[in-house]
Formats: structure tokens, C-alpha cells, sequence
């Protein structure tokens, strides 16, 4: 039977089909499982290869029973784009931590002009989540690194500081097992600048 | 070998146990959630045959042969996959198995991408098999290998229900060692009774598999993964799966029968735990089935379908709700959602879909349309595409729209359907068509894959699940051979003549097929598409902000609102804007601008 100490952690990431968030989820599960707890990951893909939105609930702990976070139960968004950051803002405890990665990318009624794109919502999450809102932009930062597609490393190296009790070696251990050789070196750099830039 | 754990997938662990169970011949054909299974098993594990299979009744049709070669075998497929699959599968209940026989069957609750919400439980019911039901990965690896020894030990098909929140999640799992089956290879001719179901002999298996039911039912009373957990015993819930995973993050203080076989139901197991329990509640995703069956043997229950909805996936806060009464509350936000535009998958900058679609659309016909990424043209703003019924009705539904409308109808409608599809199920309509004296139109879109699933290959692409090259079949040849006469070949980006051959054959009084050539999957690697230009951008000058190039939704091109004029004096309300990131330089979007406002970037 479950203790009331038995805490499990629950992360929800969220972003766009493409933007290598099921990758960075695959990220965190190695880092936890070998951290010593049990994990349970579930994603939503499908209908299409690219442009529909992703989301992945994980979470972690000494035992963790169901797949699906409770709504309103996260502790950690981790957003890969900013629209997709805002509609699961009712998921996040009140005292939860959000990171954002400060990229748009317009739905098709954007698009066509049939809708607005939401404006401001860094300072909406700032409103209601004060200074556990951190927002970078990391197609910018991967850029400079030379492969904008690392991005979503550059935000799982920013996401790491959230939790000092894991050592650095062990996210960079779970980056080389889960990438081919041959981009080790970019993500690895991709990782460290995310570090510094939170 | 160490003990090692591995975070799997669902499906990823369905296949190394089909490996550990000594598996040595699988079969599937793509359907989400279901289609990673095959392909972890064709990349892994190299001792299993593996093989796509054109559809899910062919997918269980060659397993059954390996299986009376004394193969252990297992077929993977969706919910609506056994649909098709069910003819053989419903007589391979009675004539039973040699080699282990365990057919996956993955549901999908709440539709996240299939044409219906069905609980496949009452498959098991309706062809008398045994089911299994995991809940997280460690049981889809424990509960596959479990099964191949019920195959055996009932000689029986055992199907294993996957759903999207186990399939698609992924947990620890100890990995364990291959251990071949004992079930010698080898044909035994004498077995006539068993494998041959004409009347008199299907009249003995009818016997057996009921008595067969009956040996299940004992079994699934003293099952290991039917597990009862008491604790405080004023209530007790009755859950598989996910949803027991989701009742007892909810309610950890209460009992719980967990049931890993879901089908036959343990009965004395169930009657037990009743004297256990005071009130017994039930929490099931989807259909009321063990409601309806503990209900029939007599017992009451407190509470299941009465609150717990019976369509949608469900999720741990959907029975906290339902059970507790009182609505979750959400932090105090005042963003709604439901306000903020939607994201649904849209069809891939530079598709070939989207071109051919938008043909049809100036052509205003009719589409009798079927599964596949091009399903998605009939949201806005294409919104060409007009049904979408099951793999391969298409051709079927144009033909008979046809017949009613007869002459009258020429040029008005057409099926449309991708080449996977028509292997899938295609071909059997065609041949109707043509003998039937139809006079139907039938586009087949060959994007040289399965799109729609994640790219898997099939008879068409010219290779196997395990990347040999293989026969490619040339569908010319093929639709020539069922009796069409009238076949015509269209490169989709050339829009004014796939227009005009698409108008010419929709008006031949005869049956004719149209084949995409030049238009492989935009996101296909091994084909290296590559454009005449690398993007295209806008000339503001000459962009009077008409919006026509928005009409075919392609997600380079968006609308940036602000009056202005254009150089030679026409005022405009906004312009459109190329996001050359995204832009592939497919050119579609420049054949419909009239102002000549398109034109090529370069890097």
C-alpha cells in the first residue's frame, strides 16, 4: 500500500510533432530509472508525421502506478513552443515549475488568419507562477551551435538545473546512450549551454 | 544472464517477450497504436521471421500456417485490424493452434487516430478465446510470454489487448533469456479433423471449444496475474489494465481484484472476493463488460457504468471525479484551452497529397476518400475529401454511388485511396468495379510507403521489414490484369494537367484508375526529394493579399494582416508570409498565385 511519503514527481512535457519532444522525454527516463526510481512515460503521437501537438506525461518516484498525470498535478511543465506552453496551464500546481521554450509555431487557423496567435504568454505564466517561470529561447542558442535541431537538448540541459541531485554525468551518460555517435559532440555542447542559460 | 532492466515501450516489451517465448514467426500490418511491435521485433530480434503483411486477415492467415508447422507465431494489429482479420480468426478459434498462437489486438479510447472507439474485449467473447490484458510494460513482456503457454496448453488463438496508454507508455521491465518452445516443427497430415472446418467436423471442434471454455474458466481461477490485494474492505474495485493503474493511484486504500486475464472471467475468484469485500465497484475503460457478466452471475454492484463513462479513454482524476462526486478543481487560471486555436496534424509542407487534393477540389467532386494521411484533406481548408468509411471502402462506395447515379454521375465523384490502402483492400473493389460494368474512378496515391502509421514498407516499396530488397509491385500491370482499360499515369505537382486528366477519366463511361507517379513521401529519406528550388518566398510588391495560395493549408504559408498596396498601386489588406525554415520548394503554391508574387529564395 502507498505511503503518503511515497512523493511522486510528475512532469508533463508539451510541444509540436517534430520538435524531438518524445526524444527528450527518452532523456528523462533514463536519467531517473538509473537514478533508482520507477518511471512511467506515456506519449500521445500519431495521425501524421509532423505539425499535430505532442504531449508526454512522466513521472517518477518510489513506486508510480498510473501512466496519466492527474490534471492539475504537475510539478514540472517542460514547453518546447509557447501556444503549447499555454493550454496546459491549468495542469500546473500552484507551486509548480515551468520552463518554455520561447518559439512560435502557428496552428493551420493562424495560419489562414482565422485565429490569433495567444500574445504574452510569458507574462500570463508570470502572473500566475511568479519566479518558477523560465522562459529561453533554444532554436537561438542551438543555432549557435550550428544544428537548430538541438534545441530540445539545449532545454533538457536547462530543465537539469531543476534537479541538483542528479549529477551532470548521469543526464550526459542518457544523451550518448540514446544518439548516434556522431552527435554526441553537438548535443553534448547543445546540453551545457542549456545548463548555463537557466 | 545478469539481471537487467530496460525502460521499454508497451510495445517494445510485447516484443521481447514474443522473443523470450521463443517466437519464431510474426506478422502484422500497420494501425496505431499497434505498429511498433513488428517493427522492434524486424530491428531486435533477429531469431523471429517478421513480416508486414498486405492487411490483418492475411497477417493471421500466414501466422496460423507457421503455427501448424509447430512455430510459435503472433500477429499484431489496431482494434478496427481484427475487424478484418476476424474471418480467419473466428474459425481458427475452433480448429486451435500447433505452434503457440497469440494475436495482438491494440484499442484505441478516445480515438486519437482511428475511424471508431470499439472495446475488443467482446471479440474474445464472441470467438470464445481467452484474453490478456497488461497494464504497464513489465506485464505486456510477462503477459505475452504467458499467453504462447496458454496457446499451447488450451490449443487455442490468445488474444493480447493493447490499448493506446499501454502501448504507448513506457516503464521498467527486467529482461530476461530466450527459451525455445517444445513444440516440434513439423506438418502432421493425419490431423484432418482438427484443421480441415467443413460441417461434420466443425461440429466436434464446436463440442471442444466449449469444453474448452469450461478448462479456461478453472484456469483463469488459479491464473497468477488475476490477483486480489485487500485492504480495507469496505470497498473493493474490480479493474484491468491501465484502468487498475489509474484506480489504484486514486484509491490505494482500497481492495482491489486485478484481473490480468479478462476473459473467460474467474468466477470463484470473483465469488470470493465478494464475502471478502462489502461493496464491490467496477472500473473498465469503454464497454460495460464485466459489469454485464458479474451482473449476469448474480451478484450486485455498487457502482461502474452508473458514473464511470463508458466512451473516451479514462485517466485517474476522470474516476476520482466519477467515484468521489466532487469536480476537480484546477488552479485559479483564467485561460481557457478550449479558446486557444487547435493543432491538429496537417498534412507536411511539400505533400504530394495536398496537390492532387486540391485538384479535386477545383474540380468540385465528390471523394469517396479511405485511411491514410490524405484523410486529413477533408479539414478546412481543403475540405476535399467527403467520406472515409474503413480501409478499401473507397472504391467500393464510388462504385455503388455510381450505379445509382449512372450516367449522370460521370465526372461528379471518384475514390481516392494511397497505395498501402490498396494493397491493403483495394484490389477486391477494383476487381468488382470492373466486373460489375461499373464506370468508377479510382486515384491511387503512390507516396511509396505507409504514411499515416510512421513509414513502414509493404508489397509496393520494394523492401522488406528488414530493409532487403524485394518484388515491387507495378500497379499498371496489376490493375490492367483485373480488367481496366483506362489507366492513366499524373505527376501531382503539375497541377493543370493532374486537373485536366483527372477531369477526362472522371468523365470516361468506364472504369479507369489514375496513378500518382513523382510523388513519394515528402518525409521518405531513401527518397531524397529534392525541388528545383530549395524555398520559395514573397515579392511584396506584387502580393495583393488575395489569399488564394491559402486555400491549400500548407504550413510554410501564413497570413500577416496590414493594409498596404502593392507596387503598381493595388490596395490589400495583409500579405502572406513564407517561412522558409518549413518550405520545401514544391512549387504547388506558386502555380495557383496569379500575381506571379511567389518566387524562388535562395539560401
Amino acid at each position: 500500500m502507498m505511503k503518503k511519503n511515497d512523493k511522486v514527481t510528475n512532469i508533463f512535457l508539451s510541444g509540436v510533432g517534430g520538435q524531438g519532444t518524445i526524444l527528450a522525454s527518452n532523456i528523462l527516463t533514463e536519467v531517473f530509472l538509473n537514478a533508482g526510481y520507477d518511471v512511467k512515460k506515456s506519449e500521445v503521437h500519431g495521425m501524421a508525421q509532423r505539425g499535430g501537438d505532442v504531449t508526454t506525461h512522466f513521472r517518477f518516484g518510489k513506486k508510480v502506478y498510473s501512466p496519466l498525470i492527474k490534471y492539475g498535478d504537475v510539478d514540472f511543465l517542460l514547453s518546447f513552443e509557447l501556444l503549447e506552453s499555454l493550454r496546459y496551464i491549468n495542469w500546473v500546481k500552484a507551486d509548480g515549475k515551468i520552463l518554455i521554450n520561447k518559439q512560435e509555431v502557428f496552428p493551420p487557423a493562424v495560419n489562414l488568419g482565422l485565429a490569433k496567435y495567444p500574445q504574452g504568454v510569458e507574462e500570463v505564466f508570470k502572473k500566475y507562477f511568479k519566479e518558477n517561470v523560465n522562459v529561453i529561447n533554444g532554436q537561438e542558442i542551438a543555432g549557435k551551435l550550428g544544428n537548430v535541431q538541438a534545441a530540445n537538448v539545449v532545454l533538457i540541459g536547462a530543465f537539469s538545473k531543476f534537479f541538483p541531485e542528479i549529477k551532470e554525468a548521469a543526464w550526459i551518460n542518457a544523451i550518448k546512450g540514446l544518439m548516434k555517435e556522431k552527435l554526441h559532440e553537438l548535443n553534448i555542447k547543445a546540453f551545457n549551454e542549456g545548463r548555463k542559460a537557466l | 544472464m545478469k539481471k537487467e532492466i530496460k525502460v521499454l515501450q508497451g510495445n517494445s516489451a510485447i516484443a521481447r517477450g514474443a522473443w523470450e517465448a521463443g517466437v519464431k514467426f510474426a506478422s502484422a500490418y500497420p494501425g496505431t497504436p499497434s505498429s511498433e511491435i513488428l517493427q522492434e521485433i524486424a530491428d531486435n530480434y533477429p531469431d523471429i521471421y517478421a513480416e508486414w503483411s498486405p492487411n490483418e486477415k492475411v497477417a493471421v492467415e500466414v501466422a496460423s500456417g507457421a503455427s501448424i508447422a509447430g512455430a510459435r507465431v503472433m500477429a499484431s494489429m489496431k482494434h478496427v485490424g481484427l475487424n478484418v482479420a476476424s474471418d480467419p480468426f473466428m474459425t481458427l478459434a475452433y480448429t486451435g493452434i500447433k505452434g503457440g498462437m497469440v494475436i495482438v489486438v491494440a484499442d484505441d479510447p478516445n480515438v486519437h487516430s482511428s475511424q471508431n472507439e470499439q472495446d475488443s474485449r467482446n471479440w474474445a467473447r464472441f470467438a470464445k478465446v481467452p484474453m490478456l490484458e497488461p497494464g504497464d510494460a513489465q506485464e505486456c513482456k510477462d503477459f505475452t510470454k504467458i499467453a504462447f503457454d496458454i496457446s499451447e496448453e488450451f490449443d487455442t488463438p490468445v488474444l493480447l489487448r493493447g490499448e493506446t496508454r499501454v502501448s504507448h507508455s513506457d516503464s521498467p521491465v527486467v529482461l530476461e533469456d530466450r527459451k525455445e518452445s517444445k513444440i516440434p516443427i513439423g506438418l502432421d497430415p493425419k490431423n484432418a479433423t482438427k484443421y480441415v472446418m467443413v460441417p461434420a467436423y466443425v461440429r466436434v471442434r464446436r463440442k471442444f471449444i466449449e469444453e474448452r471454455m469450461r478448462k479456461l474458466e478453472a484456469y483463469a481461477d488459479g491464473f497468477k496475474f488475476n490477483k486480489m490485494e485487500i485492504n480495507d474492505p469496505s470497498i473493493g474495485i474490480i479493474a484491468s489494465g491501465v484502468s487498475y493503474l489509474y484506480a489504484k493511484e486514486v484509491f490505494p486504500e482500497y481492495s482491489f481484484l486485478k484481473l490480468g486475464m479478462i476473459w473467460p472471467l474467474p468466477k470463484k475468484m470473483i465469488a470470493e472476493f465478494y464475502k471478502k469485500v462489502k461493496r464491490v465497484i467496477i472500473v473498465e475503460e469503454l464497454d460495460p463488460f464485466f459489469e454485464t457478466e458479474i451482473k449476469a452471475m448474480g451478484y450486485k454492484v455498487f457502482h461502474g457504468k452508473d458514473l464511470i463513462p463508458n466512451m473516451y479513454e479514462l485517466s485517474p482524476e476522470i474516476i476520482e471525479q466519477a467515484l468521489k462526486g466532487k469536480k476537480y478543481k484546477a488552479p485559479k487560471i483564467k485561460i481557457k484551452p478550449e479558446d486557444l486555436p487547435r493543432r491538429p496534424p496537417n498534412l507536411c509542407a511539400g505533400c504530394s497529397h495536398r496537390a492532387l487534393f486540391y485538384a479535386l477540389k477545383k474540380l468540385g467532386t465528390f471523394v469517396f476518400g479511405d485511411i491514410g494521411c490524405y484523410t486529413l484533406t477533408a479539414a478546412p481548408p481543403l475540405q476535399a475529401l467527403h467520406t472515409c468509411i474503413c480501409m478499401g471502402a473507397g472504391i467500393g462506395g464510388a462504385h455503388g454511388a455510381m450505379k445509382v447515379f449512372g450516367k449522370e454521375g460521370l465526372g461528379k465523384m471518384c475514390a481516392v485511396l494511397g497505395d498501402s490502402t490498396f494493397l491493403h483492400s483495394g484490389v477486391a473493389p477494383l476487381m468488382d468495379v470492373v466486373y460489375n460494368k461499373g464506370n468508377s474512378t479510382t486515384i491511387i496515391l503512390d507516396n511509396r510507403i505507409t504514411g499515416m502509421t510512421g513509414h513502414q514498407e509493404h508489397a509496393g516499396t520494394g523492401f522488406t521489414v528488414r530493409q532487403e530488397s524485394t518484388n515491387m509491385v507495378d500497379y499498371e500491370v496489376l490493375v490492367k490484369a483485373l480488367g481496366v482499360k483506362s489507366i492513366k499515369k499524373v505527376d501531382p505537382y503539375k497541377l493543370e494537367e493532374t486537373t485536366k486528366i483527372i477531369k477526362e477519366e472522371l468523365a470516361k463511361d468506364e472504369p479507369s484508375v489514375i496513378i500518382t507517379v513523382n510523388s513519394p513521401c515528402i518525409m521518405l529519406k531513401r527518397a531524397n526529394r529534392k525541388f528545383k528550388n530549395p524555398f520559395f518566398v514573397i515579392n511584396e510588391d506584387n502580393c495583393r493579399g488575395c489569399k488564394m495560395c491559402l486555400e491549400i493549408g500548407c504550413p510554410a504559408i501564413s497570413w500577416r494582416e496590414g493594409a498596404g498596396a502593392t507596387k503598381d498601386g493595388h490596395k490589400r489588406k495583409g500579405t502572406v508570409f513564407i517561412d522558409k525554415g518549413v518550405c520545401v520548394g514544391c512549387d504547388i503554391c506558386t502555380q495557383i498565385c496569379k500575381y506571379e508574387a511567389i518566387v524562388p529564395g535562395k539560401r
